[in-house]
């Protein structure tokens, strides 16, 4: 579904004294099957932004569109449950929201509020374990059991078996260790592609930003700071670091290559050691050359 | 933690009714609230306005902050001077309001207690305004000491209070992540029967009382592990220590009660 932002601003608790602006004149676009990073320290108004896709916020003023449904300010939406079927989020920790005494019954809570039938809840539950890589012995399990790992993607499944068109993402993989991380990326990954997804990834890792994302959005102080691809966001290394931002590792060796050696390097997504090969054999090819 | 969790009405500030004691804080307010009721002329009334307000005005509050503690008890205090103004029936007819007779005494017992009220509220709110739920915490551990001669658990009611004092911030926001997480996954905590809605409580209440537990656990084995072992013995972070402005306050209060028992009739 495509998504747009037009001159979005929310604050929180607007009139008393505690009110906050986390949001001010954000417009930005993600068409329809993209995978979008949205970046920023704490504080800079990701979670509150993501809470607008699927309408658990209402801007103050602006409008969000999401595929069909339109969400603005003093405009009664009444279709918010659907809105809420076709967008699947991930929250932060997401394993906290767990109740069920079993997982099976977890994951089909969900698509259970929204009147999906038996026969393909289940199918649907075999569907998300799988892609979580969780054994299916657990289903019969207490969630409350589990690894903390095991409960993350009990809680991913959840989200999963709603058969989301648009998956949405706060910080996934946070608290995980690194190879669940990546795992659970690539899975994200595979599954935008497979079933072709629109996907929104907050996340404090450029490294994922890189090596996923095909749009890249900036918040800071809950404004867009900046917006782009990755390759052309990353070139600007002074104006990210200017909101404490660092560009990925890759990226740095790249520049430094160029500007220090004055060699280019094409990245295609290499790893450092890869591109590390490639500098050698440049260098080398160079000096052949001679 | 964002400024909207902070609990009660505590508006940060470092104003010197913010930096007073809280101990001092307390007990002026214990008295001030018994002087009140012996105020019985309008020079006596007016003093202990000027009190309040001199107060109110140098804990530089923001004036709205002080009437949203106001908010809820507008109402009584409207009603408290119309009652008086309708019902009491001695001293002159001043006028007649839809053939009703409004009499001179009627005015002034309805102005007296509204007044009353409205003192006593301003002046605890200034309390719970001013000074952190910790300090006030501190404070009554500290003024209840003497109960632990008749072996009141003074240290352990306070432990306890400041626990939970330390968690409802917490507890709120996991309520909102957990309500939204479940929002998300399709429940409806606003429309739909009673029955619909009592069980839309469950996904909500079960993982509350999960991470409740969890946090609790972690405190006592983290409190267990750095030795704590009850307040026996035990010395403070927070020493509360009486200071010139405390003596002041003491000294501007004793004037007060002077002046008042002066310009009583
Ligand atoms: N419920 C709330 N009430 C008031 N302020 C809030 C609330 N939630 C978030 N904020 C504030 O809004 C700002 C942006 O928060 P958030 O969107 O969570 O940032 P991020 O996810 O980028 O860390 C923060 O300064 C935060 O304190
Ligand atoms: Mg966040």
């Amino acid at each position: 579904m495509d998504i747009s932002f037009e001159h979005v601003s929310y604050t929180y608790q607007p009139g008393s004294p505690f009110e906050y602006r986390a949001l001010h004149d954000v417009s930005f676009s993600i068409p329809s099957g993209s995978f979008v990073a949205i970046i920023g320290h704490t504080g800079s108004g990701k979670s509150t932004l993501l809470q607008h896709l699927n309408g658990l916020l209402v801007p103050t003023s602006g409008t969000v569109t999401i595929g069909d449904y339109r969400l603005k300010a003093d405009e009664k939406n009444k279709q918010l449950r659907k809105l809420r079927e076709k967008v699947g989020v991930v929250f932060q920790y997401p394993e906290h929201q767990l109740f069920e005494e079993t997982v099976a019954k977890d994951i089909a809570f969900g698509p259970e509020n929204f009147g999906v039938d038996a026969k393909e809840i289940d199918k649907r539950t075999k569907e998300a374990i799988r892609a979580t890589k969780l054994p299916e012995e657990l289903l019969e399990r207490s969630p409350f059991d589990l690894s903390g790992g095991q409960m993350r993607r009990v809680a991913i499944s959840g989200v999963l078996a709603m058969n989301p068109e648009v998956l949405v993402l706060d910080e996934p993989t946070a608290g995980l260790d690194p190879s669940g991380q990546r795992e659970i990326m690539d899975m994200f990954y595979d599954l935008h592609h497979e079933k072709q997804l629109t996907t929104v990834l907050v996340t404090h890792s450029m490294e994922d930003a890189l090596a996923y994302a095909d749009h890249i959005i900036i918040l800071n102080e809950g404004e867009v700071y900046m917006e782009g691809p990755p390759l052309d966001i990353f070139q600007h290394q002074d104006k990210l670091e200017k909101v404490q931002l660092d560009v990925p590792e890759v990226i740095e060796f790249v520049t430094k290559a160029k500007h220090k050696l004055g060699i280019e390097l094409d990245y295609t997504g290499q790893s450092v050691a890869e591109l590390a090969k490639d500098l050698a054999q440049k260098v080398r090819g160079g000096r052949d050359h001679e | 933690m964002n400024s909207s969790m902070v609990i009660g009405q505590y508006v940060p500030g470092d104003s010197v009714v913010h930096r007073i004691d809280p101990r001092a804080k307390i007990a002026v307010i214990f008295f001030f609230v018994i002087i009140v009721f012996f105020a019985n002329s309008v020079m006596s009334y007016g003093l202990l306005t000027l009190f309040a307000v001199a107060s109110a005005a140098s804990s530089k509050v923001p004036l709205p902050f002080i009437m949203k503690g106001l908010k809820p008890v507008w109402f009584l205090i409207i009603f408290t001077f119309l009652l008086h103004l309708f019902v009491t029936r001695q001293g002159e007819v001043l006028f007649s309001l839809f053939g009703w007779d409004i009499y001179e005494e009627g005015v002034i017992q309805g102005a007296v207690l509204s007044l009353r009220f409205f003192l006593l509220i301003l002046v605890t709110s200034l309390l719970t305004l001013t000074t952190t739920p910790i300090e006030i915490t501190d404070a009554i551990e500290e003024l209840l000491g003497p109960l632990k001669k008749v072996r009141f658990p003074v240290h352990e009611l306070a432990l306890m209070m400041s626990i939970s004092l330390r968690f409802i911030p917490t507890l709120m926001q996991e309520t909102e992540k957990i309500s939204k997480a479940q929002a998300s996954r399709g429940v409806d905590f606003r429309t739909g029967s009673f029955k619909d809605r009592i069980q839309a409580i469950v996904p909500l209440l079960v993982p509350l009382f999960v991470s409740a537990f969890k946090r609790a656990e972690e405190l006592a084995m983290a409190m267990e592990a750095r030795g704590y072992q009850g307040g026996e013995g035990r010395t403070k972070l927070r020493e509360l220590k009486l200071g010139k402005r405390d003596f002041i306050l003491f000294a501007v209060f004793l004037l007060l009660v002077v002046g008042l028992f002066v310009t009583r009739n």
